[in-house]
């Protein structure tokens, strides 16, 4: 029994780890496309972020100023979509198509330039990455039966910016329900024609959100490189940022359930990691190609049977011209 | 006058082509993974280094990221002059078959793969050898009954790495249990580092304290995890125990560099000969390394086994058994 429970309380500290950048993520498009602008850029500013993460850090030796190059680079590109979609009204799935390429293209190139390393960054030596961090009393607490065990193996022991990823989801809630910035935000991607009769700047808006969506996917992408990871290789993403946009929808741009769906595609990926090579009664080993489609599996299942309507941000994808 | 322009300029590229090609090429094309994977391309291009530092020759050079980009290498290798063509990496043996049927002139020398032509010449590695070596000294540097072991992408290539390790595990401690993982079925299993990390991760949570690493960049992960948790990993390939000193037990050395090396050497000087190539312990073509990194993890007694189970395989008092006899 205590053998079991230990499993579980690893393979949710596995989740906690593997579901952060997913979390940042999401909650860095959920204001982007609140403000009614589809970021399917998600993947490249944390891209961008990772890359510029590592450069920082590898140069300098320091991970907060990997953090700090991760988040301008990656707010950079946020404005630059912004520009391209809400300044020149451009198509907001093609500029962020082209941002995606662009920086996957451009991180390999620039790694090579500075580093020769054939498109690799890697970050080694004493405090250039976010290490683990044991919050206090871990240790005592291990040996108290359930809670105690939880807070020591799930909640302690992660770095810096996995804690940052947990306070994201509450804070966004908060500033997308009960702020002022919230409300315009809201109301900017339902109905940008009423916030603008009521004085308020549509673009001025939407810059705001998109420089959110920035900030958060830097931090994101700096997880990647320079915390859960020791450096920046090609395509490192993976596709965490379009699995992030799916969430997004999942959680039908809401906070905690984006959260929850988050949660759930980082247990699938954790699950079929300690699944692999086991022994199932009746079905005896699994194949790891079966495994591996897990999570993709359970993900269709989820999105046909349970999940409902998802309705987006009406005036989602459309860029705003004021007088029609 | 932009046309003149622009056949101007194509004329001077072709000008510059046709110079180089009076001069012996040799061209080497790197798998996935990238060259500076500090693992099996990695070797690859020491070897194809250590040629160009001795004959002052230059050679052309190109990685692989994508599918479609490997008959297209091959083929611009062969437009560009190559002598001699060194391929890396066993996804390269149906390609390097259609390119070489097509240019019989040119040489193909593939590592990891063997494709049955008279213009190539087919390097392979028995890695189980090696891997059988590296198995023992898990097990004897192991603190607890499991040892792990993550490969990269689920082939028989690496199955073949883990069943020798499984076996050279076994033969030390016959109770000891081997958790094996596969980072993923596609190309892609090569590259990912946070994948490794992760798997590695599990492992040493299963009750592991040893996890050999077989998966080409995503192996960085493995070793970093190890480093990370206080762990010890085993590299691949090339002589990784310099990555992080004092976690790494020792690394299975492919000598991939000789390969590469000696496929140039031989074309330069005409002694270059197609057909298959199986290296092992008795041909040096794989080993455990220690250097000053691991010095103190490699102890006396161990090394003194290692050597003794090195010494009976090439005696063939022990033999190890590949994963391909099982299969069939």
């Amino acid at each position: 029994m205590a053998d079991v429970w230990l499993q579980a309380l690893l393979v949710t500290d596995s989740t906690v780890r593997l579901a952060a950048p997913l979390v940042l993520a999401a909650m860095a498009g959920l204001f982007s496309e609140r403000s009614g602008v589809v970021d399917i850029a998600l993947e490249g500013k944390m891209l961008g972020g990772a890359f510029a993460a590592a450069a920082a850090a590898a140069y300098t030796g320091s991970a907060w100023l990997g953090l700090l190059a991760a988040l301008v680079v990656s707010y950079l590109l946020a404005m630059l979509h912004g520009f391209a979609t809400i300044t020149n009204r451009g198509d907001q799935v093609v500029s962020g198509m082209a941002i995606n390429i662009a920086v996957a293209g451009l991180g390999p190139v620039l790694a090579d330039a500075w580093f020769h390393q054939a498109g690799r960054v890697p970050v080694f030596g004493a405090g250039t990455r976010f290490t683990e961090i044991d919050l206090p009393f871990a240790e005592a607490a291990r040996a108290v039966p359930l809670m105690g065990s939880f807070y020591a193996e799930v909640v302690s022991g992660h770095n810096l910016l996995v804690y940052l990823a947990a306070l994201s989801v509450p804070l966004t809630a908060f500033v997308v329900y009960q702020t002022r910035f919230g409300l315009r935000l809201r109301a900017v991607g339902e109905n940008p024609a009423a916030v603008d009769t009521a004085g308020i700047p549509v673009a001025r808006m939407r810059y705001e959100a998109l420089m959110v969506t920035g900030l958060l996917c830097g931090v994101a992408g700096a997880y990647l490189s320079i915390g859960q990871g020791a450096g920046f290789v090609r395509d490192m993403t993976a596709g965490k940022g379009y699995l992030a946009l799916a969430a997004l929808i999942f959680g039908k741009w809401r906070p905690v359930p984006t959260l929850l769906a988050c949660l759930l595609f980082a247990l699938a990926d954790a699950l079929q990691t300690r699944l692999q090579g086991v022994t199932l009664p009746v079905i005896g080993e699994l194949p790891t190609q079966a495994i591996q489609a897990l999570p993709y599996l359970l993900t269709i299942l989820l999105l046909a049977g349970f999940v409902g309507r998802a309705v987006a941000p009406k005036a989602i994808g459309q860029p705003y011209v004021k007088e029609r | 006058m932009k046309t003149i322009l622009a056949l101007s300029l194509a004329g001077t590229l072709l000008g510059t082509t046709a110079l180089a090609q009076e001069d012996f090429q040799p061209a080497v094309i790197f798998d996935m993974g990238g060259k500076m994977d500090k693992s099996f391309n990695e070797a690859a291009f020491n070897g194809a280094e250590r040629f160009k530092e001795e004959t002052g020759i230059d050679y052309l050079e190109f990685e692989i990221t994508n599918e479609a980009q490997r008959e297209q290498a091959m083929e611009r290798m062969v437009r560009k002059g190559a002598d001699i063509v060194v391929v890396v990496g066993f996804q390269n043996a149906t390609p390097v078959e259609t390119i070489a049927k097509a240019n019989p002139d040119v040489k193909f020398t593939i590592i990891d793969a063997v494709v049955d032509l008279p213009n190539v010449q087919s390097v392979t590695f028995k890695e189980e050898e090696g891997s059988y070596l590296v198995g023992m000294a898990a097990a004897m540097a192991s603190k607890t009954d499991k040892v792990g072991f993550v490969g990269g992408m689920d082939i028989p290539l690496i199955r073949n790495f883990l069943h020798g390790y499984e076996q050279g595990v076994k033969a030390t401690k016959p109770d000891m249990q081997v958790i094996s993982n596969f980072a993923g079925t596609t190309p892609a299993a090569w590259s990912d580092p946070a994948r490794g990390a992760e798997l590695a991760i599990s492992q040493f949570d299963r009750g592991a304290d040893v996890v050999y690493a077989a998966a080409g960049a995503t192996g960085l992960g493995v070793l970093q995890a190890a480093a990370d948790k206080g762990e010890l990993a085993i590299g691949v390939d090339s002589n990784q125990n310099y990555l992080y000193p004092g976690h790494i037990l020792t690394s299975m050395v492919k000598k991939v560099d000789e390969a590469v090396y000696n496929a140039f050497k031989t074309a330069q000087d005409g002694t270059w000969e197609a057909g298959a190539e199986s290296l092992g312990l008795a041909e040096k073509g794989v080993d455990y390394a220690v250097d000053e990194n691991n010095a103190d993890l490699i102890t006396p007694e161990i090394k003194q086994k290692l050597d003794e189970a090195k010494q009976e395989i090439i005696d063939g008092k022990i033999a190890v058994e590949d994963y391909y006899s099982t299969q069939k």
